[in-house]
């Protein structure tokens, strides 16, 4: 393999090689690249099955690797990650043919005789950055896209998630092209390493904050950039639903993603005041079901990826301004990183619960008059990833669908729409630019260039000077689209 | 001219967008159409203010004002008025049969309150082209046009708020921001962002038998470098590549067009544009001043600062390494490079950064099919050169140095627009086995489920079949 594995707390040296060695696998790359390997359909197949090979392979591992960095479920780990990244393999197969064909355009009369079309090719070489809540799949789904587009790809898994990165380091150097598919591990060093080099496009999955730096970064060599971040997805519940059904949905939604560490996890709940209690009673009678008396103790909640985590969530627990509002759990284990499945009812606006992205699994319910004061409130706040509602009322949808902004929204439903390839997953606003997932994921991975083709007949004198007024007649009437004009001025009208 | 009191004045601008675009009036149907309209009213009634307007600016013809701004305008505005309903309208999404019963929507809505940069070789055209995509997908808008086309700036600004909705649309006049910067201000705010750039566009003339074919490739050629604002446009020809062969026919046929096209003395013609202004004027000074390439001129060459005009100019394998080979020309400069075999343009134009548009003018489709698939550009077109800025149904954008983003027709309302996914469920079925207590059961019914394998997901729940 050509990278090893950097630990990122190693000082000086390290550092110094660090730069060297990625720009070296900058070089590398951007050869390989030029030498035209990447674009033939061959090549691209050939790592698509590849990788389709290791997930299924090495299901075992993979899965093996979830339970040690984030304690995962298996049920979780299979379906969300592993048949997530195996599914996305067996569709960019299927359809990478149909997804490489030009479109054919219409041409307008201004350019008859011509025939256009949108040719898609690769960008060159593109970085992904990757995050720890989803590693194998947040990793390897612009990963496909990027191969299937034809490009040359460098992953930065994240270090947060060792044990998922240094597996996917080991099976993709064994398994893809390294010459043109490459993992580089490490952490802050390594990943600004990376940033000073020039990419093709650079696809990041994680906060606002390190966002921002991307951008900045990507500015200097006017690199396009796609960010998949986050933001406080809001879930809006009516009272004239089935809330068996909802409440449900909400708890696998929040708690059975991840334990609420997903971008696209419920963040919060937002209900009248009179419905929030026959609300938390069917979220804690759920909740039991699903998770048993003492939730510390299943094996069906993913903990906390970490201590610094752990941390930051109790403070949001332990905050002052929250005390005496917690009606379900609040129970914690610092040793093994657990906080049960947790719900505050009525937390004040200036709590830190409420400004902050939660990333856990503490859900405050906010309480208002009427249900549709929930949509001001909504967008008073930043454009969140996803937005949910739960209601019968064809009105109300009506209302949220036209003036809630969001990434994606699902009505009585929640995550489910980031599982369809046919629909792109991706933020507006502070929860991200740009998108993927089935063929958006080619899409955002390939430059589609215009093509015109004109022949040598048929050339309208008219365009080129010296101007008569003639010619300024038929021009004119040619460009409006005139007809009766056209035949005036060509006969002389 | 910038200052404390315009800052302020900047900030309760943006505060009464803002409002305006939360009051939803710019979502509306009925308000996008109203602005259009106006727009196409504009055109119409205000073309020889435009005209001037730019004469004044770039000593433009009118009818190279029309052909280029005004006319492209008219249609644009033309094409949105007929699309938009269709455009505003939720696309249904498949839904594969697992998701059942489920449905799902791509809506698309506007971003809100969105900015435009534009420059000086098309002030009107640029700056109209993208409002119309901003106004066509509901957004309201805030129009930076360039101070170094002042005639043009102010008319904008008088125009806008003599036919436009005020609160919704405004204009800031002042001094330009170049690419890397407003992209890393953006940054700051993570505010997505359209660059329109520019880059060296190359056009590869392959040795051309028919006499009809070569008086036609001649006079697209220079109507795409003098005859266009005089070279000074992002999709401008800015250097041919041509066998060494056919090289001296090329110049011979390039120098007589240049005659009939522009006359004996193009200065007096009034048909080429001016320089824009003495700072670009001496850009391009500059770049005829090297020896090497002052002795590679075969024709042309005359510079007439007090006019701000160049006389069209040929020149023939001036250095590589030399500034007008290295920089983007934008003036009325024409390298020709001459190359062992035609096929060799590829690697030339590979050397350099990815250019905003390739030309080839060629019969041979095998030399076609090398130069699309064996380059990258935001569009290529054969046997003409610009018209894909016309083309309605073509994205135009760059790639690489020559930007991000793209628009015309319906691909700007794509860019001012977020589309939206909204998938609804109702309350009936719920796959009994998608909620934990997690088991080995549940497991074997979700590989089923996800192999879409509904008679073995019936035979393990009825017990008879274990995976």
């Amino acid at each position: 393999m050509d990278v090893s594995v950097f630990h990122p707390m190693a000082p000086g040296p390290v550092v110094d090689r660090t730069a060297q060695n990625v720009e070296r696998v900058s070089q590398d790359l951007r050869s390989v690249y030029r030498s035209g390997k990447t674009k033939s359909v061959e090549w691209r197949v050939s790592q698509l099955k590849s990788l389709l090979r290791i997930t299924t392979h090495y299901e075992k591992d993979i899965l093996e690797a979830l339970r040690s960095d984030l304690n995962k479920p298996e049920l979780e780990a299979f379906s969300h990650e592993v048949y997530g990244v195996s599914s996305s393999c067996e569709l960019a197969l299927k359809e990478l043919h149909r997804w490489m064909m030009p479109e054919k355009v219409k041409t307008s009369m201004i350019n008859f005789p011509s025939t256009g079309e949108i040719v898609s090719e690769p960008l060159g070489v593109v970085l992904v950055i990757s995050t720890w809540n989803y590693p194998f799949k947040l990793s390897l789904d612009p990963v496909i896209g990027a191969i299937a587009a034809g490009n040359a790809v460098v992953l930065k898994p994240s270090e947060v998630a060792p044990a998922t990165s240094s597996l996917m380091s080991n099976l993709l150097g064994e398994y893809m092209d390294p010459s043109a598919v490459k993992v580089v591990e490490g952490g802050v060093p390594e990943t600004t390493a990376l940033l000073e080099q020039k990419w093709d496009k650079i696809f990041y999955t994680g906060n606002g904050k390190i966002g921002r730096i991307i951008l900045s970064a990507a500015a200097k060599h006017l690199t396009p950039v796609v960010l998949e971040l986050g933001g406080k997805c809001p879930v809006v519940v009516d009272s004239n639903i089935d809330l068996k059904v909802a409440a449900r949905r909400i708890i696998a939604g929040k708690w059975g993603c991840n334990n609420g560490q997903t971008c696209v996890a419920p963040d919060y709940v937002m209900t009248t005041k009179e419905f929030a209690s026959t609300l938390i009673d069917a979220l804690s009678s759920e909740l039991k079901k699903f998770y048993g008396k003492d939730p510390l103790q299943s094996k069906d909640l993913s903990t906390i990826i970490n201590s610094r985590h752990f941390d930051r969530l109790t403070k949001l627990l332990d905050d002052e301004k929250i005390s005496g509002k917690v009606v379900i759990g609040g129970q914690r284990d610092k040793a093994n990183l657990k906080i049960a499945p947790t719900v505050i009812l009525d937390a004040p606006e200036d709590s830190l619960i409420i400004n902050e992205e939660i990333f856990g699994p503490l859900l405050p319910i906010v309480t208002v008059d009427k249900i549709e004061d929930c949509i001001g409130l909504i967008n008073s706040k930043g454009k969140p990833l996803a937005a949910y509602l739960f209601t019968n009322d064809e009105k109300l949808k009506e209302e949220f669908v036209r003036n809630v902004s969001a990434g994606g929204m699902a009505i009585n439903e929640t995550s489910m729409h980031i599982a369809e390839s046919t629909l792109p997953f991706g933020g507006v606003g502070e929860s991200g630019m740009g998108s993927y997932h089935g063929k958006f994921s080619f899409d955002t991975f390939s430059h589609k260039k215009a093509v015109l083709r004109r022949g040598f007949a048929g050339d309208a004198d008219i365009r080129y000077p010296p101007f008569t007024p003639e010619k300024v007649k038929l021009l004119k009437a040619m460009i409006t689209g005139d007809i009766l004009g056209i035949s005036r001025a060509l006969i002389g009208l | 001219m910038e200052g404390h009191s315009n800052n302020i004045d900047l900030e309760m601008e943006m505060k009464e967008l803002r409002q305006t675009f939360n009051s939803g009036k710019t979502k509306e149907e009925s308000w996008r159409i109203s602005q259009l309209k106006n727009l196409m009213s504009m055109l119409v009634e205000k073309e020889d203010q435009i005209n001037l307007a730019l004469k004044q600016d770039l000593g433009k013809h009118p009818v190279e004002s029309f052909r280029d701004e005004v006319g492209p305008l008219i249609k644009s505005v033309n094409y949105a008025l007929k699309g938009l309903k269709k455009w505003m309208s939720a696309k249904k999404a498949d839904l594969p049969l697992a998701a059942f019963p489920a449905s799902a929507h791509l809506v698309p809505e506007p971003l809100g309150v969105v900015l435009i940069i534009s420059s000086w070789n098309f002030p009107f055209g640029l700056s109209f082209e993208a409002l119309i995509g901003a106004i066509a997908a509901g957004n309201a808008a805030v129009l930076k046009p360039s101070d170094l086309a002042p005639a043009s700036s102010s008319a904008l600004a008088k125009l806008i708020n003599s036919y436009l909705d005020t609160k919704a649309i405004k204009v800031i006049e002042g001094s330009s921001n170049v690419a890397r910067v407003v992209m890393t201000a953006a940054a700051k705010n993570l505010t997505p962002v359209a660059l329109e750039l520019g880059g060296k566009c190359p056009a590869v003339v392959d040795s051309l038998s028919s006499s009809w074919d070569q008086k036609i490739a001649m006079k697209r050629i220079l109507s795409a470098k003098f005859g266009t604002c005089a070279g000074q446009a992002c999709v401008a020809i800015d250097y041919i590549l041509v066998e060494k062969k056919f090289s001296s026919t090329l110049v011979e046929l390039l120098k007589a067009a240049i005659l009939s096209v522009f006359g004996e003395n193009p200065k007096e013609s009034n048909n080429i544009a001016r320089i824009i202004n003495k700072s670009h004027f001496s850009r391009l000074k500059n770049l005829l001043n090297d020896p090497m390439v002052q002795a590679s001129i075969v024709h042309g060459g005359s510079l007439d600062e007090d006019n701000l005009f160049i006389e069209p100019t040929l020149l023939v394998d001036p250095p590589v390494k030399a500034g007008i080979m290295i920089e983007e020309i934008f003036g009325p400069l024409l390298p020709i490079i001459t190359l062992e075999k035609i096929e060799d343009s590829i690697e030339f134009i590979n050397s350099l950064p990815k250019a905003l548009a390739i030309y080839a003018f060629t019969n041979n489709e095998g030399l076609k099919k090398k130069i699309s698939s064996g380059t990258s550009s935001g569009s290529i077109v054969f046997n003409d050169a610009i018209i894909q800025y016309v083309a309605d149904s073509l994205p135009f954008g760059g790639v690489g140095e020559s930007g991000i983003g793209r628009y015309h027709g319906k691909f700007s309302f794509d860019m001012f627009s977020h589309e939206k996914v909204i998938a609804r469920r109702s309350f009936l079925v719920d796959f009994w086995f998608r909620y934990p207590p997690w088991n080995d059961h549940k497991l074997h019914l979700f590989r089923s489920a996800y192999n879409f394998d509904y008679l073995g997901i019936l035979l393990i729940m009825l017990g008879l079949k274990r995976s």
